[in-house]
C-alpha cells in the first residue's frame, strides 16, 4: 500500500468526482425528460442551465478530478511515497481547483453563465464565471507540476534510467494538458475576463473560438489517455501478462503530444474567418492520431490473445473464452473498449471536412461524445474504480459489490446503446443538439425525426433513466467502498493496485527526451495556427459586446 | 524498437487508407469544390442593417441561373421576407448575426452554417427537390434558442 498521506490525497480527489458525477448524472435524467416534454421545470430553473451544468460537471469535474485521484495513486506505487514539497503542491492544487469549481458551479446554479461548457462569446456570463474557470485550469496546473516535481525527484535518483510506464504516460498527458491549456488561458484572461468585467467593450470572437477550439480537443485526449494507461498498463495484469511492447506504448504516447493540439479547426469547419486551406491541413493533421490509435488497438488484441492462449485456448478465436469475464475489473475495461470502435469511427467522420456539414451540431454530436468520453472514458474509469478505492481505503471488494459492480456496468451498457443509438439516428436526420423540448411549430420534418422505432423520445428517456439507474449503483459502490465496507485484515482480502510488468530492455531511451517531443509538438502548432490567428487579429472586424439572451 | 510482422501490416494498412481517405476528401473538396460552408468577409456587427446585401433581407436574383439570399440572424430568429427559390438553381446564401452565434440550417439538405457576429458566412446550395424546408438554429444562443426557425419554400 502507498503512504497514508498519498492515499488521503488520491481520496479527496476521487470523492470530488465522485460527487460531480451524482450531480452531474441526475442533471442528464432531467434533461432526457424535458425533451420529450413529460417535464416541466420550475421557473427559477431552466434547460439550458441544466444543460450546463451536465456538460460542465460530468465532461470537465468529474474527469478531472478522477484523472488526478488516478496519477496520485499511480505515481506514488510507481515512484515511491510523495516528498513533503509534492504533497503541499498537490494540496494547493486541488484547493485552487475545487474554489475555481465551486465559484463556476454557483454562477451556474443562479443563471448567470447559462453559457454551456463552451462559453462561445459573445453571450457573456458573469466575470466570475470565467474567473472560476481561469483557476480551475490553473488549479490542475499546479496539481500537475507537483507530480511532475516528484518524477524529476524520481529522475535525478535513477539517472540514466527510463522511467517506469505509468510513470512516463502520466508525464504526457500532463505536458499535452498544459500544452492545450494556453489556449483556453489565453482566451480567458486576455479576452473573457476584461471584457466581461466591462474594462474593454468588445471582443473578437472568431479568435476566441479559435482559441477555445485550440484547447478544446486536446481536452478530449486528456479524458482518454488516462482510459488509455490503464488499457496499456492495468489490464495486461488483470489478464496475467506482460505489457506487449513498453517501446510501442511509449511511442504511441508521445504521438499524442503531436498530434491532438494542432487540430481544433476541426470543430470549426463550417464556420467563416478560417479559409479552406487552414481547415484541410488541420483535418490532416487531425486524423495523424489513427496511428497511434492503431497501435493501441493492435497491442491490446495482441494481448488478449497471449493471455487467452496462455490460458489453453486453441483455435483462431479460442483464446477470446478464456479471457477473465468474471472479473469486472477487466470486464467493464473490456466493453469500454468495445464502444470506442464505433466511437473512435464517427469521429473520423466528424473531422472529414465537408462531411462535417451532414452532423455538425446535430444530436449525432451528442451521441458521439457520449460512445466516446461518456463509455469508454467513464466505463474505464468506472471499472478503475473498483479496484481503487478499495486500495486506497484498506476495505474489502466483496463479491456482492462484483456482482453490483456487473449490474452497474451492464445498465450503463444497454441504457447507453439505446440512448446514444437513438442520438446518432436523430442527428442523421437533422435534429439539433443542445435544444430543449421543440417541435417547430409542429413541422412535418421535425415530427418525422421522432417518428420510428428507435429514435422517438420513449427510447431516449429510456436509455436515460437506465443510465441513472446505473449511476446510483455505482453512487453505492463508491460510498460503500469509501466508509462502509469491512477492513481488510487477511492478507488475501486486500485489493491491489494491478500494474502489469513492462520490459524496458529494448526501449530507446530518446522516448524519454521530453524536448523533441515538446520541440515538435511546438512547431506543429506553429505550422498549424501561426497564420490563420495572425489573420484573424489583423483583420478582424469590429469586436462584438456582451449579450445575456437567456 | 521492434515491430511484429503482423503489427507491421496492420499499421501497413491502416496508414495506406488514411491517405487514400484523405485523398479523397481533398480531391472532392479542391477539385470539385465540395466545400464547407465558410468565407474570409467581415462585417461590423454593429451596423448590418445599413450594410450591403443585408441591408435589403431576401432573395435577388443575380444572373440566370443564380440567386443570392441574404439573411440576419438574430436572437431568436431571422430577417428574411418570404423566403422562396426556385429548384435546379444555384443558389448563394449569405448570414450574418447582430448579436451572438447561431447557426443556418435547412433540414434534409447539405446547408448547415454556424452564423459569427462580424463575419459572413457564405454557402452555395443547388435544390433538387421542390417543397418547403425546414431552417432552424443549432448553435445554442440562449433561452429562446429552440424556437428560432423558419421556412424556405422551393419551387
Amino acid at each position: 500500500m502507498i503512504a497514508a498521506q498519498d492515499r488521503k490525497l488520491a481520496l479527496w480527489n476521487i470523492a470530488v468526482a465522485y460527487i460531480a458525477f451524482l450531480i452531474g448524472t441526475l442533471m442528464g435524467l432531467l434533461q432526457v425528460f424535458i425533451r420529450n416534454d413529460a417535464l416541466n421545470l420550475p421557473s427559477w430553473l431552466d434547460y439550458y442551465q441544466i444543460l450546463t451544468a451536465h456538460g460542465v460537471l460530468l465532461a470537465l469535474i468529474f474527469t478531472t478530478y478522477f484523472i488526478f485521484g488516478f496519477f496520485i495513486t499511480g505515481m506514488s506505487k510507481s515512484l515511491g511515497s510523495f516528498g513533503p514539497k509534492v504533497r503541499l503542491w498537490s494540496w494547493i492544487g486541488f484547493a485552487v481547483t475545487t474554489i475555481g469549481t465551486v465559484l463556476a458551479t454557483i454562477m451556474i446554479v443562479s443563471g448567470e453563465a447559462s453559457v454551456l461548457y463552451t462559453f462561445y462569446a459573445p453571450l457573456k456570463a458573469s466575470g466570475w464565471y470565467y474567473v472560476g474557470l481561469a483557476l480551475f485550469v490553473v488549479g490542475t496546473w499546479i496539481s500537475s507540476f507537483a507530480l511532475v516535481g516528484h518524477y524529476l525527484v524520481w529522475r535525478r535518483l535513477n539517472r540514466g534510467q527510463l522511467s517506469p510506464l505509468f510513470a512516463f504516460m502520466t508525464v504526457t498527458t500532463i505536458i499535452m494538458w498544459i500544452i492545450a491549456c494556453l489556449g483556453v488561458v489565453a482566451t480567458v484572461l486576455f479576452q473573457y475576463i476584461p471584457w466581461a468585467f466591462g474594462w474593454v467593450d468588445t471582443i473578437n470572437v472568431e479568435l476566441s473560438r479559435s482559441l477555445f477550439w485550440y484547447f478544446g480537443h486536446p481536452l478530449v485526449y486528456f479524458w482518454l489517455l488516462p482510459a488509455y494507461m490503464a488499457w496499456y498498463v492495468i489490464v495486461p495484469k488483470l489478464i496475467g501478462v506482460k505489457v506487449f511492447s513498453d517501446s510501442l506504448a511509449r511511442l504511441a504516447f508521445v504521438l499524442f503530444i503531436l498530434f491532438s493540439i494542432p487540430v481544433g479547426f476541426h470543430h470549426q469547419l463550417t464556420e467563416p474567418g478560417i479559409s479552406n486551406f487552414w481547415k484541410f491541413l488541420q483535418v490532416v493533421l487531425t486524423f495523424m492520431v489513427i496511428i497511434p490509435s492503431l497501435m493501441t488497438a493492435f497491442s491490446m488484441f495482441a494481448n488478449f490473445e497471449l493471455a487467452g492462449r496462455k490460458k489453453g485456448g486453441q483455435g483462431l478465436f479460442g483464446w477470446f473464452t478464456k479471457l477473465p469475464w468474471k472479473d469486472v475489473r477487466f470486464t467493464s475495461i473490456f466493453v469500454a473498449m468495445a464502444f470506442f470502435i464505433p466511437g473512435g469511427a464517427g469521429g473520423i467522420i466528424n473531422a472529414s471536412f465537408q462531411l462535417n456539414e451532414i452532423v455538425h451540431n446535430t444530436l449525432w454530436i451528442v451521441g458521439h461524445f457520449h460512445i466516446t468520453v461518456g463509455t469508454p472514458v467513464a466505463m474505464t474509469f468506472m471499472g478503475l474504480t473498483f479496484w481503487l478505492i478499495p486500495y486506497l481505503t484498506g476495505r474489502k471488494f466483496s463479491k456482492v459489490m462484483q456482482k453490483l459492480g456487473f449490474i452497474q456496468i451492464i445498465t450503463w451498457t444497454i441504457g447507453m446503446l439505446l440512448m446514444s443509438t437513438s442520438q446518432h439516428i436523430l442527428g442523421l436526420l437533422g435534429a439539433p443538439r443542445r435544444t430543449a423540448y421543440s417541435g417547430y411549430n409542429n413541422h412535418p420534418s421535425a415530427l418525422e425525426w421522432f417518428d420510428g422505432i428507435l429514435t422517438n423520445h420513449v427510447t431516449m428517456a429510456i436509455g436515460g433513466s437506465i443510465l441513472f439507474l446505473s449511476a446510483m449503483i455505482l453512487i453505492y459502490i463508491v460510498v460503500m467502498s469509501m466508509f462502509l465496507s469491512p477492513k481488510a485484515e487477511r492478507e488475501e482480502d486486500f485489493v491491489e493496485f494491478p500494474m502489469a510488468e513492462s520490459d524496458k530492455e529494448n526501449t530507446p531511451k530518446w522516448l524519454e527526451n521530453w524536448w523533441i517531443w515538446i520541440g515538435i509538438a511546438f512547431a506543429l502548432i506553429i505550422i498549424a495556427y501561426a497564420i490563420p490567428l495572425t489573420d484573424m487579429i489583423h483583420h478582424a472586424p469590429p469586436g462584438s459586446e456582451g449579450f445575456k439572451t437567456w | 524498437m521492434h515491430l511484429h510482422k503482423y503489427e507491421k501490416i496492420w499499421l501497413g494498412f491502416g496508414i495506406v487508407s488514411l491517405i487514400v481517405f484523405l485523398s479523397i476528401v481533398g480531391v472532392s473538396a479542391f477539385a470539385n469544390n465540395h466545400t464547407p460552408s465558410g468565407g474570409m468577409e467581415t462585417i461590423d456587427p454593429k451596423k448590418v442593417n445599413e450594410t450591403a446585401p443585408f441591408d435589403k433581407p431576401g432573395v435577388t436574383q443575380l444572373d440566370d441561373d443564380t440567386y443570392q439570399v441574404a439573411i440576419v440572424a438574430m436572437a431568436f430568429g431571422y430577417t428574411a421576407p418570404e423566403l422562396k427559390v426556385p429548384v435546379g438553381k444555384e443558389i448563394i446564401f449569405k448570414l450574418t448575426s447582430t448579436d451572438v452565434v447561431h447557426s443556418f440550417t435547412i433540414d434534409n439538405t447539405k446547408v448547415n452554417m454556424m452564423v459569427v457576429p462580424g463575419q459572413i458566412t457564405t454557402k452555395s446550395y443547388t435544390f433538387d427537390k421542390p417543397g418547403k424546408y425546414l431552417i432552424l438554429c443549432n448553435e445554442y444562443c440562449g433561452s429562446g434558442h429552440h424556437f428560432m426557425f423558419t421556412e424556405i419554400e422551393v419551387y
